[in-house]
């Protein structure tokens, strides 16, 4: 329903923007490039807040390990130039969009485990508050406990508190090699099993996935479609002596089938960063839902085993069985949510406009948890102009 | 430095206050003689002392919740409390305020290997986390120096960090969940085994709130497993520079040490006249480089750091051959704050964080200061990321010193927010670094910070007087100022 779009180029216009839109009591749906927008739910606003004009990187320093760069800085963009001094954004983001998109939406791929997400690198940000006031937090060096970690608070926030103008990450080496130890075969419970083996060892892994036999063969890596069932995946990364060695001791530790090289390796996890086959399985599947579900690790298959008994899914694990990637029939949100008995929440990250609308996206928080959030939202804009609803309804 | 004025209305209500807790936490649990009170008159910032009204000591998350109920309901300041080993006067206490001490929460709940974390009560010490695990081959990753005394509940006040946090994170980073204690008592649990709590990131603002927000009263952490090797490389250097250069090539070459540590002459030489570490004397800056994770990498950093630090003009260089030599290694580094101590009768740590690269600026300045001031300083560096410990000496006899150290001291920290930096790095803001938010934070910044306080304590009940330079009622603060009128923005493009 977005009629007029406001395009600010400067966090001058961003203020104006703002000010406006709460003179006038109009909301605004804040947007990057709008990669991002179906995740959450639909905003219900007559303006949009396109923050895509505010581009540009301001300081980048490898050494310095930071980078600050405008919140409507292309994605792609800073990926490259950081590719070009060797570094890169340790949490795995999945690509395109803006920067401030990204932080916003507070996302991490397969490395999390061993990285952190987005809210583990957003060093300081600035932005406008819905009280149409510009403020800044957090700073532009890697350590740093002065005041508030209001960045934190921005990762993961949809910008429902603030209209991100721009924002300090940090940035790290880039693994100058990487290899995945492949073991096929085994079911979900067994596979976690063998992945916590993995994670319990030193040898620093960094990404701990499971394919079931039906996701593993939609793979566009021959090692792994071919296996002819479930893959189990462990990812080694770092200097290459330091990679060859790991492989070895772990490959004889688990057991491991076989071990991807580089290319096969880069290319499994980009793929398990993206939701390995899921997506093909919704374009078949015809309405059925994407969710992800954060639980305690050893509990991701007992979870999905409950959901089984009255839903037909299809998953994958990733996060060493704590990430479950999950497509459900529709009206399946109790199911999933009824079977977390262990901890963890569940997002419907992919599902038609009307239904976002009319369900729980994120988890619905217990009252006072909520009540607390109600409040931090009314402290950052008390009229509700940004993003209004996108993570819960009248919040 | 101004504490809020105590509030005679609530002093002379002691008695009646001191039975409304009475009632809630029996026994031993309330202190009110003077003696066992001293006991909690200042935390690791000595230079400011207070007796608090009462402390109070609950053992149970019901008892916090009641107590702080109580507080509110009575209209009573409280000063949580852990080990008090803050470097920045977090823990002092209140005139008239209740000192909520959390020393009775010394449980290990549960270690989950499966899942690779821990629960524990926040009124256990970092380095018993540590030992908790040990025997599994596990630890916790961040390392302060008071590791052997500091709680996790004041880690978690802190967001404190250590010698390892530029490869392994601080505090916030290695908190999977917490539960906590609103002001009005309300008890609330963040996140918990799963990684991402759900809806706000709560717990990454709770973590490093300086006590601001809520009591902690149980926390899971994540634990990781000890790296197979680690080794040691010192490395001298005719100029702080060249080691700066060195430290900016290492982290080039795509290196993240497990710890990268400098210090300059003075302290090089007050730390081997301390504990003999073998440390070269002919050198201006010491760099010790650790290298962690499995032998067949860290062989090979090894040998890329040596080259690296030759390229760079390093003229000392010796790699650890055994774990006593790699202690040995590090036992000057850790010992660098008391061996302070020995050549001065006190000393005041600063704690502030630059952009590496500004760092010989910032010596030459230091130097300058210290020359306009006639107070010594010694550095100690957490070298990759930027984190300067300047320890100013000083004698708090001499008539004056003291607030001449305060003064360099705060004039450090100044310098470091000019060059891009930031006022504390680890130690916390608390009632030290309070009156310099303003040269960092802007008005707004720091009023929008104060609205996150009111969400969570509207009554600035909780740990006033700490962080904030100037108190502001949170009705003032809410209150929106709206223009009415145009749009005002022609110049906005428009779709």
């Amino acid at each position: 329903m977005t009629i007029t779009t406001l395009k600010p180029e400067t966090t001058a216009q961003v203020t104006d923007a703002v000010r406006w839109a709460l003179s006038a009591n109009e909301p605004l749906e804040i947007l990057g490039r709008g990669s991002r927008r179906g995740l959450g739910r639909p905003v219900q606003a007559g303006h949009a807040l396109d923050l895509s004009g505010l581009s540009g990187v301001i300081a980048y320093e490898p050494e310095e390990l930071v980078l600050t760069a405008l919140a409507g800085t292309r994605m792609d963009l800073i990926r490259s130039m950081l590719a070009d001094r060797g570094q890169h954004l340790a949490f795995e983001p999945p690509e395109g969009g803006t920067l401030g998109g990204l932080v916003a939406s507070g996302l991490a791929g397969p490395r999390r485990i061993s990285a952190g997400s987005a809210r583990d690198h957003t060093l300081g940000i600035a932005g406008v508050s819905g009280r149409a006031e510009a403020y800044k937090g957090g700073g532009k060096v890697v350590k740093n406990v002065t005041g508030y970690d209001v960045p934190k608070l921005m990762a993961g926030s949809f910008g429902t508190l603030t209209a991100l103008t721009e924002i300090t990450v940090k940035v790290l080496p880039a693994p100058e090699d990487s290899a995945t130890l492949l073991l096929s075969g085994l079911d979900d419970a067994a596979a976690v099993a063998m992945l916590d083996r993995a994670l319990r060892s030193p040898y620093e892994v960094s990404g701990a996935a499971h394919l079931p036999a039906g996701i593993a063969a939609r793979s566009g890596v021959a090692a792994v479609s071919g296996a002819g069932g479930a893959v189990t995946l462990v990812r080694l990364e770092g200097f290459g002596p330091s990679v060859a060695a790991r492989v070895a001791m772990l490959r004889e530790e688990l057991r491991a089938d076989a071990v991807l090289g580089r290319d096969e390796s880069l290319a499994v996890w980009r793929e398990v960063r993206d939701g390995a086959g899921l997506e093909a399985c919704l374009a078949e599947g015809g309405d059925a839902h994407l969710w992800k579900l954060s639980v305690p690790p050893s509990a991701g298959p007992a979870t999905v085993e409950a959901i089984r008994r009255t839903r037909d899914v299809e998953v994958f694990y990733d996060w060493g069985g704590g990430l479950v990637w999950l497509t459900a029939p529709p009206d399946s949100g109790a199911a999933i949510r009824g079977a977390l008995s262990a901890g963890g929440h569940a997002t419907l990250v992919r599902a038609p406009d009307s239904v976002r609308a009319a369900t729980d996206v994120f988890q619905p928080l217990p009252e006072p948890l909520m009540a607390l959030s109600r409040r931090v939202k009314e402290s950052f804009d008390p009229k509700g102009i940004l993003n209004p609803g996108r993570m819960y309804a009248g919040l | 430095m101004k504490m809020p004025v105590p509030d005679s209305g609530v002093i002379a209500r002691r008695r009646e206050i001191v039975e409304a807790l009475r009632a809630i936490v029996p026994g031993e649990g309330v202190i009110v003689d003077e003696n066992e009170l001293r006991a909690y008159e200042c935390d690791g910032l000595t230079a400011y002392r207070q007796l608090p009204m009462v402390a109070v000591l609950p053992s149970t998350v019901e008892q916090v919740s009641q107590v702080l109920k109580a507080c509110k309901a009575m209209g009573v300041k409280v000063v949580p409390r852990g080990a008090g080993t803050s470097l920045s006067g977090g823990a002092l206490p209140l005139a008239d305020g209740v000192l909520l001490g959390m020393g009775k929460f010394k449980r290990i709940l549960d270690i989950d290997y499966a899942n690779r974390c821990a629960t524990v009560q926040p009124g256990v010490t970092n380095l018993g986390i540590s030992n908790a695990v040990a025997h599994e081959g596990f630890y916790y990753a961040p390392d302060p120096s008071s590791q052997i005394a500091c709680t996790i509940g004041g880690n978690i006040a802190e967001n404190s960090g250590g010698v390892h946090c530029l490869k392994y994170g601080l505090t916030t980073n290695n908190v999977l969940g917490l539960e906590m204690v609103l002001m009005d008592g309300t008890i609330l649990r963040l996140g918990g085994k799963h990684l991402d709590a759900g809806g706000y990131d709560l717990m990454g603002i709770v973590t490093g709130s300086e006590g601001l927000l809520g009591v902690v009263t149980e926390v899971t952490v994540r634990i990781l497993k000890k790296p197979a090797t680690a080794r040691a490389v010192l490395l001298g250097f005719p100029s702080s520079e060249q080691g700066g250069d060195c430290v900016a090539a290492i982290i080039a070459a795509g290196i993240i040490p497990g710890g990268m540590e400098m210090m300059d002459r003075p302290a090089i030489h007050a730390a081997e006249a301390f504990v003999h570490a073998g440390y070269p004397l002919d050198v201006e800056a010491l760099l010790i480089v650790e290298l962690d994770g499995p032998a067949a990498e860290v062989d090979h950093l090894i040998d890329r750091v040596e080259a690296i630090a030759r390229d760079k003009g390093a003229c000392y260089a010796r790699v650890s051959k055994s774990e006593e030599e790699r202690l040995a290694f590090w036992a000057g580094r850790k010992a660098a704050f008391p061996a302070v101590g020995r050549i001065s009768p006190d000393y005041y740590c600063m704690d502030g964080t630059i952009p590496r690269k500004a760092l010989p600026l910032v010596l030459q300045r230091m130097q300058e200061m210290s020359d306009r001031c006639g107070l010594r300083v010694a550095n100690v560096f957490h070298a990759g990321d930027g984190n300067l410990h300047p320890l100013i000496l000083y004698d708090a006899n001499k008539p004056g010193e003291l607030e001449a150290a305060e003064e360099f001291g705060n004039n450090i920290l100044r310098l470091c927010v000019e060059v891009g930096g930031v006022l504390t790095g680890e130690h916390g803001v608390g009632v030290e670094k309070r009156d310099l938010m303003t040269d960092q934070f802007d008005e707004a910044d720091l009023r929008q910070q104060q609205r996150l306080k009111c969400a969570f304590d509207p009554d600035g009940l909780l740990n006033p007087g700490k962080v904030f330079p100037t108190l502001h009622r949170c009705a003032e603060l809410g209150r929106l100022h709206v223009h009415q009128g145009e749009l005002r923005f022609p110049d906005i493009p428009r779709f």
